[in-house]
């Protein structure tokens, strides 16, 4: 009964076209247009822009989970709870709302079954890195933690970035947003952070010169900066935003994010509803921590992007209240949205499970399960701004559990409302 | 024991490089560049300011407008260039990068002429200046020379192009040391690097190696290194835990603005250029304004706030302290501040005003 039951509120979601606040993803459609003449390069890069048509046996998605170090793994157990997948007796005594056992365990009832994949400090050999991008090819999506980078191995590139780079999951969206009952300076911050993923200063292309000279070479290309542009301003569009923000060093930097300003400045002008402005990076920092209201979309390449979106995330509370979500034309990953391992909080039961939580529901938005990312995040933004039940990192003296605990509670509710 | 008093006693002495100490009761010579829009005006101000505090700096008032050398090209002019020569300090206003080919960027040249490869920008939150984030009180220190600014670009086939950034261990050693040296001689207690070695692993890496083989050397000052995005992150949200920061090129001029706008933005924020052989040159990081030029309502606290920056660099903080601490008064007196702060005062009302607090 709940198997039909899903797959009818799919076949629903499957005939609407892009719902407001889904994530962008693509069509399979044009997976099989190769070989087909590019006529209108803008029609085909909007259709690459809709929704995920990924693996889906018997109404079920299957995502792969990495966990990755530090707090990766015990928040990604959260997920999976929260989602419906602890089956263990433990987590249904907790989630037992005195009914018959066989049925209070279910939270969310998300059709979502997840591939556990180890990449982390302990497997980082090339061929667990090969799996793990095989096992996301297998799947189109993931949920993923951060992996540790260790310094002491020489030529030792981040497995993060490989990742990205190999799924070629071109825009990394960070989208900022005050949420009520979380004390910060600034108030009313709503901003979409949209930035380069694959390029710029993290192409990894270093070499020694001479012993004591460095060069390491930042990568600019016009196809790329289209494509985040194009994105970008797809995104605004789609969305209702009013500004697109280019944020960038083109008065040092004149040739590379020049040319990065040139494209999006294009790009502006086939959007005439949307208004563009261009701001240096430098500027942009100073704006953001004394007047961050005054952004709504902002799009960079890939350094820069770090920056803002950490600048972004602790405006709104810090990094455990963001996901953060890399799309690409392909395949999309989810993540918590400052990309930290958290190794000095591992094990201990404080580390804030929203972030992850947040990029489960962008996961469930990009796979098209709207209602369960709504109910999902309707209950965390109730638990954090109406019952308060903050961790340390906002303030507060609540754990994890407590949080996840409150988190499930709201869920299920809603859940019986179906 | 007898040590610590002693350094305590120097402590807001800096030692130049040559080794010479230097004595308050030299009357030193400074360059000033005035500068252009609000430039003139604001130094005027200092100049006002330093006579009332009996300040023993004389002034020698230069003009960098470039002039056309023999072979063509814009030079800064060769009497501005012997005079900071000779004089080691010099102290800048606000100048206008003229629109136009052929013009090198004027603070590029000085930074080359002059080998000023140290940015020092002291961040501390203004009583009186309120914005969201209160008991901000740490300093960037930017390698100023090389880095992603090294200006090496190129266009490698259509549609693609390269820009190179360049570390070099000499010039990150010198900056790692100078940044020990000045939280040794400020009483700074820790010193963190911002790097992104995790990506950019040979060059950040090789930074980083310069920053820690400088810390032995400096076992006193505590030493700590992070990443560029987790500094950002806690920044905004907690800047009391930083005390000093080193970095490169990019990164530093980033972070050095972000510190600038949590405690109130360019127009109150001092910077110093730092070169080899104690050669040093002062400067307000804001524009030129020249909207509100020669109207009396530019705010001098930038230049002025650089200023004592430059009379604690030559080992006259006393006086630098007294002059600070005259000008965050006349801040906090809303009577007495000027308009972008959120007061009525024009300029030379809050340069009397600064000059009766002084004495």
């Amino acid at each position: 009964m709940a198997a039909y039951r899903s797959l009818r509120l799919e076949k629903y979601f499957f005939r609407n076209n892009l719902n407001k606040r889904s994530i962008l993803g693509t069509s399979a459609v044009l997976r099989g247009s190769y070989s087909q003449p590019k006529q209108n390069e803008a029609v085909d890069q909007r259709r690459q822009f809709s929704r995920h048509t990924g693996a889906k046996y018997g109404g079920r998605y299957t995502v792969t989970a990495i966990a990755g170090d530090g707090i990766g793994p015990e928040l990604m157990g959260h997920v999976k709870h929260v989602f419906n997948l602890a089956r263990t007796s433990a987590m249904r005594k907790r989630t037992c709302i005195g009914r018959d056992w066989s049925v209070c365990y279910r939270v969310a009832d998300v059709p979502v079954d997840f591939e556990d994949i180890y990449l982390d400090s302990a497997h980082d050999a090339d061929t667990d890195l090969a799996h793990a991008v095989l096992a996301v090819k297998r799947n189109r999506v993931a949920l993923k933690g951060n992996v540790e980078t260790k310094h002491l191995k020489p030529g030792f590139v981040s497995h993060n970035l490989l990742l990205r780079v190999s799924l070629d999951l071109f825009a990394n969206v960070i989208h900022c947003r005050s949420i009520p009952g979380v004390s910060t300076r600034h108030g009313d911050v709503d901003i979409v952070v949209i930035r380069e993923n694959t390029e710029g200063e993290y192409k990894s292309l270093e070499h020694e010169n001479v012993p004591g000279v460095v060069e390491s070479l930042k990568v600019i290309t016009r196809e790329s900066s289209k494509r985040i542009a194009r994105y970008a301003f797809e995104y605004a569009r789609q969305q209702g935003r009013k500004k697109v923000t280019a944020v960038h060093k083109a008065n040092i930097m004149k040739l590379s994010d020049g040319m990065f300003l040139d494209t999006c400045r294009q790009m502006a002008a086939e959007y005439p509803e949307l208004k563009f402005e261009d701001m240096i990076v430098d500027n942009t920092c100073m704006q953001l921590v004394s007047r961050p209201q005054q952004f709504d979309v902002m799009v960079m390449p890939n350094l820069y992007g770090n920056i803002v979106s950490n600048i972004g995330c602790s405006l709104v509370g810090g990094p455990g209240l963001t996901a953060g979500s890399n799309i690409g034309s392909d395949f999309a990953i989810f993540e918590m949205g400052t990309r930290n391992t958290g190794k000095s909080i591992a094990g201990e039961n404080i580390a804030n499970p929203s972030a992850m939580l947040m990029a489960g529901v962008e996961l469930c938005r990009y796979l098209g399960l709207a209602r369960h990312a709504d109910v999902i995040e309707k209950s965390i933004w109730r638990t954090i701004s109406e019952d308060k039940v903050h961790t340390p990192d906002l303030g507060g003296t609540a754990t994890t559990s407590d949080v996840v605990h409150s988190i499930t509670q709201k869920v299920q509710n809603e859940m019986r409302k179906w | 024991m007898a040590s610590r008093i002693l350094k305590s006693l120097f402590a807001t002495v800096k030692i130049s490089k040559t080794g010479t100490q230097l004595y308050s009761q030299d009357v030193r010579t400074v360059t000033l560049i005035p500068g252009d829009g609000i430039g003139p005006e604001i130094s005027a101000a200092v100049q006002k300011i330093f006579s009332s505090a009996k300040v023993p700096v004389e002034w020698e008032a230069v003009d960098v407008t470039p002039v056309k050398a023999p072979d063509g090209r814009m030079v800064i002019p060769q009497k501005a260039i012997d005079s900071v020569n000779k004089n080691k300090i010099g102290l800048k206003g606000p100048l206008a990068t003229p629109v136009g080919k052929g013009h090198q960027s004027l603070n590029l040249a000085l930074r080359k002429t002059f080998n000023l490869y140290a940015n020092v920008r002291p961040c501390r939150s203004i009583e009186g200046y309120k914005t969201p984030y209160d008991d901000v009180d740490l300093v960037t220190i930017r390698e100023n020379t090389e880095g992603e600014y090294s200006g090496i670009e190129h266009v490698i086939v259509d549609g693609v192009v390269q820009s190179i950034k360049l570390i070099t261990e000499v010039a990150s050693r010198r900056v790692a040391e100078f940044a020990f040296r000045y939280a040794v001689a400020n009483n700074r207690k820790s010193v963190t690097a911002v790097h992104k070695a995790n990506i950019m692993r040979m060059s950040d890496g090789l930074f980083l190696q310069c920053c820690r083989e400088a810390a032995e050397k400096f076992p006193e000052v505590q030493f700590d290194e992070m990443y560029l995005d987790t500094v950002c992150l806690h920044m905004v949200q907690d800047p009391k835990k930083y005390d000093v920061l080193v970095m490169p090129n990019l990164y530093g001029d980033i972070l050095s603005d972000l510190c600038a706008g949590l405690i109130g933005g360019l127009g109150v924020t001092p910077s110093g250029n730092i070169g080899e052989n104690g050669a040093a040159i002062f400067e307000s990081v804001h524009g030129t304004a020249p909207d509100i030029a020669g109207q009396d309502k530019a705010n001098p606290t930038a230049l002025l706030l650089s200023a004592c920056m430059m009379l604690k660099h030559m080992g006259l903080g006393t006086y630098g302290s007294k002059i600070e601490k005259a000008a965050f008064e006349a801040i906090k007196n809303k009577e007495t501040r000027t308009a972008d702060l959120g007061g009525k005062a024009t300029c030379s009302q809050f340069t009397d005003a600064v000059c009766r607090y002084v004495d």
